[in-house]
């Protein structure tokens, strides 16, 4: 309940932000995730950089071929965003189902990405829409793709100096459409995901011409499961096609178990909601 | 009498005004000038020798006022259980630590924040022992939770009936000879009824100080029992019952947890008396499930016999109960109360046993239902085993075996007195309310269209509003906390000079709405409006003996003393008016302008001359009445009481991710009289959640070295909005004769009656898989591995 | 650290830890108990308040970072003596029992409605997802969120359950 002093800083800038990082510090945004490690005495940095005062953070912007997240775009913006939810239907029901309210009004899309739990939501949305992760530095800016930013459970691709400071997704074009569904740990949607799916699909022609397919909450970390998409690729869509490359979910992934669930039950729940996550992204496509 | 009478009324609460503006006051928003805080130093071994203990860093830390082991609390002794008295638990570990979380020394510092930075910085060094977690270990003595203990085991009750040897060797070989027919079936289930975290949402605090001038202890304390708490502060301090006052202001729900003498009560008035300043300990969440008692944790063989056509011949009930390390309270006792519901609503004979056994994890002791809950489980689960098993209608069965209405008592298979119940007009009410009919072709369409859909009934008999005082014989009494105080009720009612009315109860609510209640039932028989009455609970030095509010027992106890002396003040001042107005007493009615002689309008005397007479005694006059308006009243009932009921569930199962969705819900209770059905509704609707929660989500889990692996919200999910549906309530009323209003209690039928209506709900939805049973909790992977299990 | 920010209307300041989180300041700076603690993990809401016209959690914010912030807690939500609807909506419709839970889900409810008066069963129980509530089984919480919306939009509530005869 009660956190270990730590050194604050609340930079105005990204350069000053950049100046403040070291080995012993956190960047936080919304602190959703941060503050109650720390007041469970977790995980205790020497120095907690508050990003949440920097100007220019915080907008969802069309920059063309893409859209861009600011690093403090709270989950309730991601969610209600038209925008997000055109282009990005997977990502945005993903913020929709993330925390509760009072979490989706204080955390952030970014921050989420960069906790990287093994459970969460977002990262999956993320993963199936192709997003870029912008990271800056005091040393410049370089582009991770989000199919490597994911490492392990609870670390990302993000060095200690380094600021996730927008997330970049590619627009939707004709014939595409993405979609996410999880099992929540409390059943239905609610709470962290025993395994979710999230799918993105371009038809054309009647048939999937490409597929992006990822998992979260079965294993070491969010990811791609590429052989799901490769199945999915030239067939019609059909229920009987779903199923038959649902069958791939896990594919080269190391599944766990937890207290929800065995490594079968995990395995075949992957299958479950990659099946329901493609049908519900053909069905968005049009 | 001319005000219409203020009981049976849904009369908004009068507590809420302060409550919804955020200026209820709780202990930890009482913060005396110079409070110091505690934190403890916790057992990360659920069983581990102690080799040292090294506080000088923590002493040395920002703003440390006192770390305090067990040798400074030594003298104090250890807190001693009720009924069932083996293993007290130790202020502080003495040398030994039974169970992960444990306490081994208490820091004291100047804020919350330096005292928990120092409690990390005291080091402890533990030597591991082998732990027993397992309860079918723990019975059999594969280690000792205590080494200075022979066994493991506790106590073992048994019945069938209670206390008669001969009787229970008859009733095992009837239902022996039952089972041994060839026209009978023998069903039996060993199912688990898990351990639980209560989680009232307002964790535990207290505030100690200390006057050493006065010599007194005031404390305020989030709990249910303040009598034996202050009891327990005066025995363990060697003080007289008037130096030590306690006070429970609001509390933030109970369920049990707060019907404890904690450690950390004793050791924080300790810290104020060594002091000499005001110490305040709140428990944080995280600590809570190892700083407060859990409950359930059983194992059990529940066996059923009857005949093929749907006559029960025969039940019997083989049971482990987890105790945890260490007796708190009425910890053995918690399954002796489920005994007395062994046998449920039904004649038919009954062999019930339950062994209780120590393990290396935090006590178990009331949460809600406690015993009850998990007797009405394994008994209305293996009843739908049976109707399953024979392909008979689980209605038509029990209302088969019920033992038939009556209104003056009668004896249960196992052995105790039941005063009043007409359980087949409950169960037929619940019939016709939920449309059982319907609701089952409902099921069966769905299930042509491949979809799992579930009806689930249970019946249930609770017994509560523990009386009489004839139970401490039996040790249900505070008699460990140096108080010679039987489950009796307290209830005294005073009209003020000025016409306002104290009333002064021996309860500890925390949150059933006792300062609206009360005042229903002061008005009802003085005929002053509520809104001038006002009810004090919880408090040692207003009421001079309370028992406190657990067990559902209020209304019944307190409330039937509160009517009592109610009803004595009312007399009184009729005999006031009476000789005011010149008139008899018998001629005198009440009402909220004062006293009328009946039949004459004009003759009145208002509340204000009653009143003014009362405390002018010299008005009085020759007529002999003594001065003053109150009266106080210790009530003792006859019995227990034991209201019932049944409810029904239809449940969805998504059989592809074992996803279960409770459709609907059908409550029919009966509670007796009902004094607000609003206050009784609102009870009903939190016990069948607390239910549904210990069904669907709810369990601590602790792995094989005993460590708790669902110690946080996080996982250890209760229900939220989104998890439950709209409840259908409904009710019969049976009154009971123990007491004046003729109501039973309703604060935990809710939670016996709901947990295995779900399950059996959710069994019945995948019957068309083979599914016979399914331990709690339902959770979405144990009902899939199930259905995984019956396809074969 | 010294932070400023406006509290119920009222400008306040303090001198904190970073570390404070802002529940505690709150509570102990400012003395306001009506927001109460009830977990650590987040997972609660009885620490919620509204800042910025948002139902936040205050025990998963750090004081310091609500400098300058616009906070309204439940002893803000009352005016000259009025009950706030959703208020009335819980004393009318029993929507709490021992209390605890009751400020932060008057604070979440209330943020509910002012984004959507008539909001459906679902989504009021999906808008209180975040606040926990051991006592009342949540039926009474969506009547009470339900009377002040219709409240709110000038309707009349509908009548209480206890009056409708069996449901």
């Amino acid at each position: 309940m009660y956190p270990r002093s730590f050194d604050y800083v609340a930079p105005t800038s990204l350069e000053e932000a950049y100046g403040a990082l070291g080995d012993d510090s956190k960047v936080m945004a919304g602190g959703m995730s941060l503050i109650p490690l720390m007041k469970m005495r977790l995980f205790s940095p020497g120095v907690v950089v508050d990003i949440g005062r920097i100007p220019g953070l915080d907008s969802i912007d069309d920059s063309g071929d893409h859209l861009e997240i600011g690093a403090l775009v709270r989950h309730a913006t991601t969610a209600s965003s038209d925008a997000v939810r055109s282009h990005a239907a997977a990502l945005a029901a993903a913020a929709a189902l993330t925390g509760d309210v009072q979490v989706r009004n204080r955390g952030t899309t970014c921050g989420a990405l960069a906790h990287a739990d093994v459970a969460a939501d977002q990262p999956a949305g993320a993963l199936a829409c192709g997003a870029v992760m912008v990271v800056g530095s005091s040393s410049g800016t370089r582009e991770i793709a989000a199919g490597d930013f994911f490492v392990d459970s609870l670390t990302s691709a993000l060095e200690p100096n380094e600021i996730l400071t927008s997330i970049r997704i590619p627009k939707a074009g004709p014939g595409e459409g993405s979609a996410y569904d999880k099992l929540g740990r409390r059943g239905g949607h609610s709470d962290y995901a025993v395994a979710g799916a999230a799918a993105w699909v371009k038809k054309s022609n009647g048939s999937i011409e490409a597929a992006r397919v990822a998992v979260t909450g079965v294993g070491t970390k969010p990811q791609i499961a590429d052989g799901v998409a490769q199945a999915l690729v030239g067939t019609d869509g059909s229920d009987e096609a779903i199923k038959a490359a649902a069958q791939n979910a896990v594919e080269g992934m190391t599944v766990l178990e937890d207290l929800y669930g065995s490594e079968e039950y995990k395995t075949h729940l992957a299958k479950v909601y990659v099946a329901r996550a493609v049908k519900a992204a053909l069905a968005n496509a049009g | 009498m001319a005000t219409k009478s203020a009981l049976g009324g849904s009369v908004r609460r009068r507590e809420d005004p302060a409550l919804i503006q955020g200026l209820g006051s709780y202990v930890d928003d009482i913060t005396p000038h110079g409070t110091a805080y505690v934190a403890f130093v916790r057992s990360p071994y659920a069983h581990a020798k102690i080799t040292s203990i090294d506080t000088s860093a923590a002493e040395a830390a920002d703003g440390v006022v006192a770390v305090y082991t067990h040798d400074d609390v030594a003298h104090l002794g250890d807190l001693i259980a009720q009924v069932v008295v083996v293993k007290g638990r130790p202020l502080l570990a003495n040398g030994e630590v039974n169970h992960a979380g444990e306490a081994v020394a208490m820091v004291v510092a100047e804020t919350t924040y330096q005292a928990r930075d120092a409690a990390d910085l005291v080091e402890v060094d533990y030597d591991p022992l082998p732990a027993v977690i397992d309860l079918k270990d723990a019975a059999a003595d594969k280690a000792l939770v205590h080494s200075d203990l022979e066994t493991n085991v506790v106590v073992t009750w048994e019945a069938g009936p209670w206390g008669d040897e001969e009787g229970i060797a008859a009733t095992k070989q009837t239902i022996a000879d039952a089972k041994a027919r060839d026209d009978t079936v023998t069903v039996s289930i060993e199912a688990v009824n898990q351990r639980l975290i209560p989680v009232p949402i307002e964790p535990r605090s207290v505030v100690a100080e200390w006057n050493q001038g006065y010599q007194r202890f005031r404390v305020h304390s989030s709990s249910q029992v303040a009598h034996a708490l202050m009891g327990a502060i005066k025995t363990t301090f060697g003080l007289d019952a008037n130096q030590v006052h306690v006070t429970a202001p609001e509390v933030g729900g109970g369920f049990g947890v707060k019907l404890n003498i904690y450690n950390d009560e004793i050791l924080t008035c300790f810290a104020a008396q060594k002091l000499g300043r005001p110490v305040k300990w709140t428990e944080t969440r995280r600590e809570a499930p190892v700083s407060s008692i859990q409950g359930r944790g059983w194992v059990a063989t529940a066996t059923l016999v009857g005949t093929k056509d749907g006559e029960i011949l025969g039940y019997e009930l083989d049971a482990i109960a987890d105790m945890g390390a260490y007796e708190q309270n009425f910890t053995a006792a918690i399954p002796f109360l489920g005994l007395f519901v062994g046998s449920g609503q039904y004649s038919f004979p009954t062999h019930w046993k339950a062994t209780c056994v120590f393990t290396n994890t935090m006590t178990t002791d009331a949460y809600r239902g406690a015993g009850r809950p998990e007797a009405a489980y394994y008994l209305e689960r293996v009843i739908d085993a049976y109707c399953r098993e024979i392909g008979a209608d689980p209605f038509e069965v029990r209302k088969k075996a019920f033992i038939p209405q009556f209104f003056e008592g009668a004896t249960s298979p196992i052995g105790f007195a039941i005063d009043t119940g007409d359980y087949a007009t409950n169960l037929d009410k619940l019939a016709e309310v939920a449309d059982y009919a319907g609701l089952k072709a409902e099921r069966d369409k769905a299930r042509e269209e491949g979809r799992y859909i579930g009806v689930g009934v249970s019946a249930y008999c609770e017994v509560c509003g523990f009386a009489p005082t004839a139970l401490s014989e039996l040790g249900f009494s505070w008699s460990t906390y140096g108080l010679p105080a039987g489950f009796y009720g307290t209830g005294l009612v005073r009209v003020n000079p000025d016409t306002s009315v104290t009333v002064v109860t021996g309860t500890g609510p925390s949150g059933q709405g006792h300062q609206t209640t009360w005042a229903q039932i002061v008005s009802d028989r003085l005929g002053l409006p509520i809104e001038k009455i006002r009810v004090i609970t919880g408090d040692t030095e207003e009421s001079p003996m309370g028992i406190g509010t657990f067990g559902s027992r209020s209304l019944a106890v307190d409330g039937g003393a509160t009517f009592t002396a109610a009803e004595r003040v009312a007399e009184k001042a009729r005999s006031i008016a009476a000789h005011l107005l010149e008139a008899s007493a018998d001629d005198i009615e009440l009402d909220a302008d004062g006293g009328h002689v009946t039949g004459s309008p004009d003759s009145t005397v208002s509340w204000d001359d009653i009143a003014a007479a009362a405390y002018l005694p010299h008005r009085l006059g020759e007529s002999q009445i003594e001065g003053g308006l109150e009266s106080h009243v210790i009530f003792d009932p006859p019995n227990a009481t034991w209201p019932f009921g049944a409810h029904l569930a239809m449940v969805e199962v998504d059989p592809e991710t074992g996803d279960v969705k409770i459709l609907k819900y059908f409550t029919v209770d009966d509670c007796g009289n009902v004094v607000n059905p609003m206050i009784v509704a609102g009870q009903v609707h939190g016990g069948v959640v607390q239910g549904i929660g210990q069904a669907m989500f709810e369990e601590a889990i602790y792995d094989p070295d005993g460590n708790l692996l669902t110690g946080s919200l996080l996982d250890y999910p209760i229900p939220t909005a989104s998890d439950v549906p709209f409840f259908t309530l409904n009710s019969t009323v049976t009154p009971t004769f123990c007491n004046s209003l003729g109501a039973k209690g309703i604060g935990e039928a809710g939670t016996i009656g709901s947990a295995q209506t779900i399950v059996n709900a959710v069994v019945d939805a995948l019957e068309p898989l083979g599914v016979k049973h399914i331990d709690m909790p339902l959770r979405p992977r144990r009902v899939w591995a199930a259905i995984q299990e019956a396809r074969g | 650290m010294e932070v400023s920010m406006t509290v119920n209307g009222k400008a306040v300041s303090g001198d904190v830890e970073p570390r404070t989180l802002l529940v505690h300041f709150i509570r102990e700076n400012l003395r306001l108990t009506g927001t109460h603690v009830g977990c650590e993990t987040g997972y609660c809401g009885a620490c919620t308040v509204h800042i910025d016209g948002k139902a936040v959690k205050s025990c998963t914010m750090l004081a310091v970072q609500a400098e300058g912030a616009d906070i309204t807690t439940i002893e803000g939500m009352a005016s000259n003596g009025e009950l706030h609807p959703v208020q009335e909506g819980f004393w009318e419709r029993h929507g709490l029992q021992c209390g605890y839970c009751t400020p932060g889900m008057i604070m979440s409810a209330s943020a509910l409605l002012a984004e959507n008066n008539n909001p459906s069963e679902s989504e009021i129980r999906h808008g209180i997802e975040g606040n926990l509530c051991r006592c009342t089984g949540y039926h009474n919480i969506i009547r009470a969120i339900e009377y002040a919306g219709a409240k709110m939009r000038g309707d009349e509530p509908a009548p209480p359950d206890w009056e409708r005869g069996g449901e």
